[in-house]
């Protein structure tokens, strides 16, 4: 007697087998699969919506340049507040690779005020700096009205008001008159929000012989600027503290105002972190959910089960077809909350107003994720099917 | 031992727990190709032990199960599947149709693990459907058919794939007398095209039919009777066609 053909599941098949097995119970499949899609739209939310505004950050500062680092005077041992050497500015600028320089002193004893009626404690957190030429090309800065400090208005009581100043002061015209220390100044111009240097916003910015003359300015700046190519960032960093005070390096303090602005517009990290860990626990229990539909399932298919052995099934047949059962219903899942997790993203991301960006990986691994669940969860439902005995099955 | 035998039990006994109950005890016989073959016996006596031993759903406790002249006890899951599914069909009381599926495809599934593609599937399917009388009920679901019309479904989904032996434990069970009269002639037809049969019946006046009778108790192979040859002759005639 030859020996009959082989047993044999085509893969087509099996995936029909798998489908079916979800069509029974549709309702079911839709709570079941529910858990995983919760779980994979949280994550795609968390993720894209993280990649989202790092997007709008990343074009924010294409277009302003991240090659701006600031050097601005630390405190000495004793916690008083050093200020850094008027020639320094001329070193940084020899430095290789420095396009601009520029700098501003910070007026400590002297505030600004709309005009004399004003108590002088209300200074509405608003700064008087002296600016040092070409600082607006050195902070990528413009001016929205009126005029930049040139060299002849710094001789005068000129005053150049940040975007946030001219607000608190109620001021919208050039050529209205403000308070500074004892003495009147003319506005001379208003600038635009300048994201690099922020403390500009809050400024009432005067010229260094006006400031020398009437508000008793002495010569040494706070902060120093610095714009360079992006590419020389690092070795002008490395090299700036010890060229602005050779004696006192460490005491001087260099920032990237680039990274700053990046950091404040990133999802906080702990947020993030929270989200994804709700996200893997959505998971684990949504993959538990599918175990658990498939164990039920394997109970009340017995009889299926029984008369599929009998038609020629093998137990790897029962194991596979079970198996992808369970793959199919996380996948459902995976794919819905897939979808739901970039409408989230979506949706956020108009509300602030970024791109929407999720990098397609993202959602693809989703997907793959949900399946990877999928089949660990019905390993153990498909094995106990595969173990059914047919006559016992059949007999029920 | 007949060379010509299909289901051969040598001293096969089947039993079940611990202490052992003993369901099948020593049993020896043989079913030649093309024979028709009733079992009957009372409750309990151990007739579906049996046939699910011919029809290697079940293993024996001890003694040897040969199915066409091959010692299954020495087969492993894949061989025994395989033998399953090309050589044998099974049909039982409860028909066990896959509900919101249409005869069609419940037929098909018959075919499911041969490997053979689908739309040649369910073309051997309408084939099968229309040789059981229900070439007209294609696209019927289960409960939109009578139970007599489920049953020639399942006995359809039985042998679609042409099988060697086909195995009925009381496929008139839970038919009334005329749906099952009309069972068993469809049993009959199929084996007069050749195919070995063996069915399980409460049903006495239905067992008289049958060219051969084997009764059980107990366990054991109580009586085996064999009708006239006259039968017997138009049935080998029948399977040379
Ligand atoms: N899985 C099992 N576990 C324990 N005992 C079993 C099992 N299957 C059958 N038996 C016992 O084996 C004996 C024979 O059972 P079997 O089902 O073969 O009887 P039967 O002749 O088909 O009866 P019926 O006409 O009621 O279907 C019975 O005593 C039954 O209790
Ligand atoms: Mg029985």
């Amino acid at each position: 007697m030859k020996a009959p053909g082989r047993s044999t599941l085509r893969a087509p098949d099996l995936v029909g087998l798998g489908f079916h097995g979800l069509r029974a119970h549709p309702v079911r499949a839709l709570l079941s699969a529910l858990g995983i899609a919760i779980g994979i739209a949280a994550m795609i939310a968390v993720l894209g919506i993280s990649t989202s505004s790092q997007a709008l950050v990343r074009e924010k500062l294409d277009a302003l340049g991240t090659g701006l680092l600031t050097v601005t005077a630390g405190d000495d041992l004793f916690g008083n507040a050093t200020k850094l050497d008027p020639d320094a500015v001329a070193r940084v600028e020899r430095i290789d690779g420095v396009q601009h320089t520029s700098w501003s002193a910070a007026l400590t004893d002297v505030h600004v005020y709309r005009n004399r009626a004003v108590d002088p404690g209300a200074t509405g957190a608003l700064e008087v700096l002296v600016a040092g030429p070409s600082l607006l090309e050195a902070t990528g800065s413009t001016v929205l009205a009126g005029a930049w400090l040139d060299a002849a208005r710094s001789q005068l009581p000129v005053v150049v008001l940040g975007e946030t100043t001219a607000q608190r002061l109620g001021i919208t015209d050039i050529g209205a008159l403000v308070r500074i220390g004892e003495h009147t100044f003319t506005v001379g111009g208003i600038l635009e929000r300048s994201p690099l240097a922020p403390e500009l916003d809050t400024a009432a910015i005067v010229g260094p012989e006006v400031a020398e003359k009437l508000l008793d300015f002495d010569g040494h700046p706070t902060t120093i600027y610095e714009q360079s190519t992006e590419a020389s960032v690092p070795t002008v960093r490395e090299l700036l503290p010890a060229t602005v005070d050779p004696k006192a390096p460490n005491e001087v303090k260099v920032s990237r105002p680039s990274d700053a602005l990046a950091a404040a517009n990133t999802v906080d990290q702990a947020f993030t972190g929270l989200l994804v860990g709700v996200g893997s626990i959505a998971l684990l229990v949504g993959g538990i959910g599918v175990a658990n539909t498939m164990v039920i399932s394997v109970l009340e298919r017995r009889r299926e089960i029984g008369l599929r052995r009998s038609l020629g099934a093998t137990r790897g047949h029962i194991r596979a077809q079970f198996l992808v059962e369970a793959m199919l219903l996380a996948a459902y899942g995976g794919l819905a909350g897939t979808l739901l997790g970039w409408l989230i993203t979506a949706i956020v991301a108009r509300g602030n107003g970024w791109l929407v960006e999720v990098p397609p990986l993202v959602l693809v691994a989703g997907v793959v994720v949900t399946v990877v669940v999928g089949a660990i969860a019905g390993v153990l439902p498909a094995m106990r099917a595969a173990r059914t005995s047919p006559t016992v099955a059949l007999a029920t | 031992m007949s060379a010509r035998a299909v289901i051969e039990f040598a001293d096969v006994s089947r039993s079940y727990g611990s202490p052992p109950t003993l369901a099948l005890r020593n049993v020896d016989l043989a079913i030649e190709a093309g024979e028709l073959t009733a079992i009957v016996g009372p409750s309990g006596s151990g007739k579906s032990t049996m046939l699910h031993l011919m029809g290697t759903l079940d293993r024996a406790s001890s003694g040897t199960v040969r199915i066409e002249g091959i010692d299954v006890g020495a087969l492993g899951d894949r061989q025994l599947s395989a033998l399953r599914a090309h050589r044998l069909g099974f049909v039982f009381q409860q028909f066990h149709l896959a509900d919101g599926v249409d005869a069609l495809d419940n037929v098909a599934t018959g075919l499911l693990y041969t490997g053979v593609p689908r739309s040649e599937r369910r073309k051997r399917a309408a084939d099968a459907l229309r040789s059981v009388g229900l070439g007209h009920r294609l696209g019927h679901e289960p409960r939109q058919l009578s139970g007599g019309e489920r049953q020639r479904v399942a006995i359809a989904r039985a042998v679609v794939g042409r099988p060697a032996v086909l195995l009925a434990d009381e496929p008139t069970g839970a038919l009334d007398t005329a749906s099952g009269a009309a069972v068993i002639e469809v049993l009959e037809r199929l084996n007069a095209a050749g195919t070995t049969v063996v069915v399980i019946t409460h049903d006495r006046e239905l067992a008289s039919r049958m060219p051969r009778r084997i009764g059980i108790r107990d366990g054991r192979i109580e009586a085996d009777r064999r009708a006239s040859a006259a039968p017997a002759t138009r049935r080998r005639a029948g399977a040379a066609t």
